[in-house]
């Protein structure tokens, strides 16, 4: 049962060969025996979770039942969710049980689907590695002295350590693709405002998206069915004609044109990875696919215009938190400006202070120019580097993260280490592509290696074919952690 | 380039975070190094290139000047640090 796809657990619950309370019990039960090794949640609520279990067997009784209905999925803890304490991993929200839900949590809800619990994440998603968590690090489910990878890195070891059906994730600048890749799952950040970001705790408004993480690309595909879609309370949300994210599911990749950009196969990447890497193309060729070789010239200037731009506006989000209204107050201070400041410096870590100073510093008076307006600029160049190589390709593949999962502590002291490890997925985030991660094999020390899937803009149905057909091919996507 | 221990303070004021002066020392040499990543992009050349902030170039989408929300005031309250009789308590700032 834990094995089990989206598709097969849907059909059982609609056969009634399991309840809806049955499975959501089995899950909660595998997260007490296994959720204190790795930390993957912050938050649980069997009683909730139950109850939504009990209205979704409800509904299926009534032959109402959608295919989500049923099916226990945990959500990242940045999802605002009505009666469920939302953390976002920081000791600032670590009372604020939200009065109102989220749009991904509401479409989860529309469709019966039970919410097992909060997943843990970096500290307002601001992070690689899941370590700047107020609620602790979490474990990767294959070697528990490694990091999962962040900052959806509790959703990414719940997924790959079975701890629930599959789960939500949100992507900055590879939050949802590097912590997949490390964790040997599949994980898709659809095209920037395919899925609204009303009631989702903003990090950086241009760049953030949230998208689904499971064991399959088959998965994802249902997951976006109920996520994706038109919110008018979202400024930024698209309005799309509603699209079937599995239509295509099942085409042949007969023809298909991959881009390689030369810049992704430079050097930088692990050998492990270029191997694990390298071999998924060759089974691509195998499948029909011919290779084109492209380039992203600017691609290289990602992560410097990325550490401008996702700051900048992370300063300016943050600024809301000040005490007065919800989350954290320090217990003591002398004045209006005191309180401010104390409980900012008390209630933010390390890492979201860093990032809110390199806001306000090239937000400030003076620096504007040099700094946001001319990463807005190198930005556009990312862009069009992306909009020229799709003249010539139909997706473009490459690694998802230098290297497998690293080791808890060892990039902990240096922020640019940190940073540099998602220098792959950044550009993508940057141009506002939809861009997935799947496993493709297995590097040094045995953890996982992801392949990354970058596609044209709302080319997400043709990412998940692409990424199918693959999963149809191999067993990677399968494997599971042993020794749990 | 690096940043001094004035500008750290400076921006330490503007963005509402108390420091002692052990932490804006070590966040002066976290910064500047960070800086030195970002210098990297300085050298570009944009002369002629217009600055992007949506990925797609949308404008926002604005809504019609209606009534929409209801009122929440209880709820949202109830996770408030300090209210009374309906309103949000600070520190006095009026003499």
């Amino acid at each position: 049962m834990f094995e089990s796809s989206l598709k097969q657990l849907g059909d059982a619950l609609r056969a009634k060969r399991i309840s809806s309370v049955e499975l959501t019990q089995s899950y909660l039960d595998r997260i007490t025996r296994l959720n204190p090794q790795l930390n993957a949640y912050i938050t649980l609520n069997p009683e909730m979770s139950l109850a939504q279990a009990r209205a979704a067997d409800a509904r299926i009784a009534a032959g109402k039942a959608e295919a989500l209905t049923g099916i226990p999925f945990a959500q990242k803890d940045i999802f605002c969710a009505q009666g469920w304490l939302t953390t976002c991993g920081s000791k600032m929200l670590h009372n604020f049980a939200s009065p109102y839900d989220a749009h991904v949590i509401s479409q989860f809800n529309s469709a019966g689907a039970v919410n097992l619990g909060k997943t843990n994440m970096d500290e307002f998603a601001m992070g690689s590695s899941n370590e700047t968590s107020y609620y602790g690090t979490v474990k990767n489910p294959w070697d528990t002295t490694r990091v999962p990878g962040g900052s959806s890195g509790g959703t990414a070891a719940a997924v790959a350590a079975r701890l629930c059906a599959a789960a939500t994730g949100t992507d900055t600048g590879g939050s949802i693709r590097q912590p997949a890749a490390l964790c040997g799952i599949s994980g898709l950040k659809p095209t920037y405002g395919v899925v609204s970001r009303y009631g989702m705790i903003a990090f950086a408004s241009s760049l953030d998206q949230a998208g689904p993480m499971g064991r399959s690309a088959e998965d994802l595909a249902l997951m976006m069915n109920v996520m994706a879609g038109f919110d008018e309370r979202d400024s930024t949300s698209l309005q799309r004609e509603k699209e079937d994210y599995a239509r295509d599911l099942s085409k042949p990749l007969n023809g298909l044109r991959i881009g390689l950009p030369k810049e992704f196969f430079a050097a930088g990447m692990g050998a492990d990875v270029a191997k694990a890497v390298e071999a998924a193309i060759a089974e691509y060729k195998k499948l029909g696919a011919t290779i084109v070789d492209i380039s992203l010239p600017n691609s290289k200037l990602s992560v410097p215009v990325y550490y401008v731009l996702a700051p900048a506006e992370a300063s300016s989000n943050l600024s809301r938190f000040d005490g007065v209204r919800y989350g954290y107050r320090a217990p003591e201070y002398s004045d209006l400006a005191d309180m401010y400041e104390k409980s900012r410096a008390q209630g933010f870590g390390a890492e979201v202070k860093r990032r809110i100073m390199i806001g306000t510093y090239v937000l400030s008076h003076g620096y504007y120019d040099a700094y946001y307006l001319q990463a807005q600029k190198i930005r556009r160049l990312i862009a069009q580097d992306f909009t020229e190589a799709y003249k010539q390709c139909d997706v473009i593949m490459g690694p998802t993260s230098p290297s497998t999962a690293f080791k808890l502590g060892e990039k902990g002291d240096d922020p640019v280490q940190m940073y540099l490890s998602d220098i792959y997925t950044i550009a993508v985030n940057l141009a506002g592509l939809p861009g997935m991660s799947i496993p493709c094999g297995f590097g040094d020390n045995d953890m996982p290696v992801g392949l990354q899937i970058i596609g044209n803009y709302f080319d997400e149905a043709r990412m998940l074919n692409v990424a199918h057909q693959y999963q149809l091919a191999t067993d990677w996507h399968s494997r599971a952690p042993q020794g749990l | 380039m690096s940043l001094s221990l004035a500008d750290v303070e400076k921006v330490a004021r503007l963005a509402r975070l108390a420091m002692t002066e052990q932490e804006m020392q070590a966040a002066q040499a976290q910064l500047s190094n960070i800086f030195g990543l970002i210098a990297e992009m300085q050298a570009v050349d944009t002369r002629g290139i217009e600055p992007m902030s949506h990925s797609q170039d949308l404008a926002q989408r604005l809504r019609e000047d209606k009534v929409t929300a209801t009122d929440q005031r209880a709820a949202f309250q109830a996770i408030a640090p300090q209210t009374e009789g309906g309103l949000y308590l600070v520190p006095q700032v009026i003499e």
